[in-house]
């Protein structure tokens, strides 16, 4: 045979006879994999249908006040409905400290619960640790609010003082821990989320823990790494990508929570770095204050859904960037 | 391969130290030259002297009683089948068996006369002196820089680490390569400077024994052949074991050679790894004394 060029340029050789038996053309199974794809299709468009049609619904209600108050909605914080005026920025502002802190303190302790569970733990203990923390996810939201404001907010006040009248006058630290200290306050309302956000941080961290190659532990521990060593060197930066997502989806709930935050947070809008004193939030003020609005007032209420839900969307998309950022830099080239 | 491979080990004499109880107090100047260990008819120094070695995972023997010496500057081959126990063995030398938890060990191994499995012992004191290189390559997410200098760092080597570094790579035969991308992701290397950089990552806290666990089973021939040139070179400085799958692998690149072949245990429920024969490598393939021996290198595995 002369050396072919190319495949495509061969005829069929004409001394292999074409046995007619063999058929390879489709016998129709493939129907199934054609009607599969459209449910999977219709699936995957229903979400952004019904997300499309939230965005729609809600921006068409709240127009009145986003038409009324202009940018001002957004960058205003005099929200006085008697008068007129919706400016939401700070309930914005206590949506963002409130879940920051709920972050501060929480991801650190999912951190090392999973850390915990994945690597430490006797056998006979990661069980039962892990159905404990899923636990606290079970729990209604509105239970952690009452907790927090019969409980928590009593109990935590004399500690707050008792940190105020300590730091409260020293520079740098006054920005944080000054002001007249409150049981509901941001900080009340950030323990809360804490709490609420640690079974769900906890559980993604975990997961993304136990895809770390065995491989990557060994490499660590071949090299003489103690066991903390082999953590921070294979485990965090295998999974950190992993982490960061997790933190987001745990600050996307954070930031969505509503009535738990609605009775801790104290209602008393206000934009101060003080973290004991009292604040509201957009899901807060909207749940608070939903059933003596009409009109304008409503349609503001409905104005500060939308933004929360446009910040969420927004977290997330950086969230998404952050998390490719770090697989890119570590994982490929 | 080298000619100067003294014959019949196991008739001559052992040359370990004295026991003395830690590790410090043993591991000398190992880099120093050892002229005599290169001259013919002298037994080189004995690194490790197996006793009775038994291995269980939970209730399951996988590894009965090896007995071996390992021999300082040579490469040692762990050949046999799939299950006879030689990766178990092997990852006795750095007590990385430890990593599992339901595996025990019984016997000793004694690291110029030191029980690795004495209480006293700190595993990652063995592990900092007795590098490891495994099958898959298995670089951490960093650069090839953060990931040479890994161990250094541990070892609070901070001196003179990019020299180190540089060292380490050159050794390898992997600093041509990467010299101009220290900084980049060890990620995007290909699989057998992947395993370069894994040797590299080894050898850069210059221990004074490799273990490699199949280290060419993910490469292919030319990288692998890359790999044995590498191990050459080094031999003069490292005592290296190596387990393979690949019989003339272990013909091509090492002294002696331990054949280790699976036997059902007296009770018949399950088979147990068990050393056959430990000779050298020119012995072991041409006049093996064991007829499974033969069996094995001529193909003939039954």
């Amino acid at each position: 045979m002369p050396p072919a060029s190319s495949v495509a340029e061969r005829a069929p050789d004409p001394d292999v006879p074409v046995d007619a038996s063999i058929s390879l053309a489709s016998t129709g199974g493939r129907r199934g994999d054609s009607i599969f794809r459209l449910v999977a299709l219709a699936a995957g468009l229903l979400v952004l249908v019904v997300l499309a049609g939230i965005a729609f619904a809600t921006t068409r209600q709240a127009w009145p006040a986003f038409s009324a108050e202009g940018i001002g909605f957004l960058t205003s914080s005099d929200w006085d409905p008697n008068n007129g005026k919706f400016g939401a920025l700070a309930f914005i502002w206590g949506t963002l400290l409130s879940s920051a802190i709920a972050l501060v303190i929480g991801v650190p302790i999912s951190i090392g619960i999973a850390l915990y569970t994945n690597e430490m733990a006797p056998r006979r203990l990661r069980r039962p640790v892990t159905y404990v923390i899923d636990l606290l996810a079970a729990i209604p939201s509105v239970v952690y609010g009452l907790w927090g404001v019969l409980v928590l907010a009593p109990n935590i006040l004399p500690v707050y003082d008792s940190i105020n009248s300590a730091v409260g006058d020293v520079p740098g630290l006054s920005w944080l821990f000054g002001g007249k200290a409150s049981g509901r306050s941001f900080m009340t309302a950030g323990l809360i989320l804490a709490i609420m956000i640690i079974p769900i941080v906890t559980s993604l961290s975990r997961e993304v823990i136990a895809t770390v190659p065995r491989s990557q532990r060994e490499a660590a521990y071949g090299m003489g790494a103690t066991r903390w060593e082999m953590i921070r060197s294979a485990v965090l930066p295998w999974s950190r990508g992993g982490i960061v997502g997790a933190t987001m989806l745990g600050l996307g709930r954070a930031m969505g929570e509503t009535i738990a935050v609605a009775l801790v947070i104290g209602s008393n809008a206000q934009i101060t770095t003080h973290l004991f004193s009292p604040g509201d939030s957009m899901a807060g003020v909207i749940a608070n204050q939903w059933g003596e609005s009409s009109g304008t007032y409503s349609a503001a209420l409905i104005g500060l859904g939308v933004v929360l839900f446009a910040v969420t969307i927004l977290v997330n998309v950086i969230a998404r960037r952050v998390v490719r950022h770090f697989d890119e830099r570590l994982k490929v080239a | 391969m080298t000619a100067e491979t003294p014959p019949e080990p196991e008739d001559l004499p052992m040359t370990a130290d004295a026991p003395s109880p830690t590790l410090d107090e043993t591991v000398g100047d190992h880099h120093a030259p050892v002229p005599e260990a290169h001259e013919p008819h002298l037994e080189p120094k004995v690194v490790f002297d197996v006793q009775d070695l038994n291995v269980f995972y939970g209730a399951f023997k996988a590894v009965r009683d090896v007995n071996l010496n390992i021999h300082q500057h040579e490469i040692t081959a762990f050949i046999g089948p799939s299950g006879c126990g030689k990766s178990t063995v092997l990852r006795c030398f750095d007590r990385m068996n430890d990593l599992i938890e339901s595996a025990r060990v019984e016997g000793k191994v004694l690291y110029h006369g030191v029980d690795l499995y004495d209480a006293r012992v700190d595993p990652v004191e063995v592990r900092k002196r007795i590098g490891m290189v495994f099958q898959k390559p298995n670089p951490f997410p960093k650069s090839i820089y953060d990931n040479i200098a890994f161990g250094p760092r541990l070892a609070g080597m901070k001196d003179d680490l990019d020299d180190r570094v540089e060292k380490a790579l050159r050794q390898a035969a992997l600093w041509d390569e990467v010299k101009d991308r220290l900084k980049k992701s060890a990620m995007g290397l290909s699989g057998g400077q992947q395993q370069r950089l894994c040797i590299a990552r080894a050898i850069a806290v210059e221990p004074e024994v490799v273990l490699m666990d199949e280290p060419c089973s993910a490469l292919d021939p030319i990288a692998t052949a890359r790999i044995e040139d590498l191990m050459q070179e080094i031999k003069s400085e490292y005592t290296i074991l190596i387990v393979t799958h690949n019989m003339q692998q272990a013909a091509r690149v090492s002294d002696r050679t331990a054949f280790f072949t699976t036997e059902v245990n007296p009770e018949g429920d399950h088979r147990t790894g068990v050393l056959v024969e430990y000779d050298s490598t020119d012995k072991m393939f041409s006049a093996p004394s064991d007829e499974r021996t033969e069996n094995y290198v001529t193909g003939r595995f039954g």
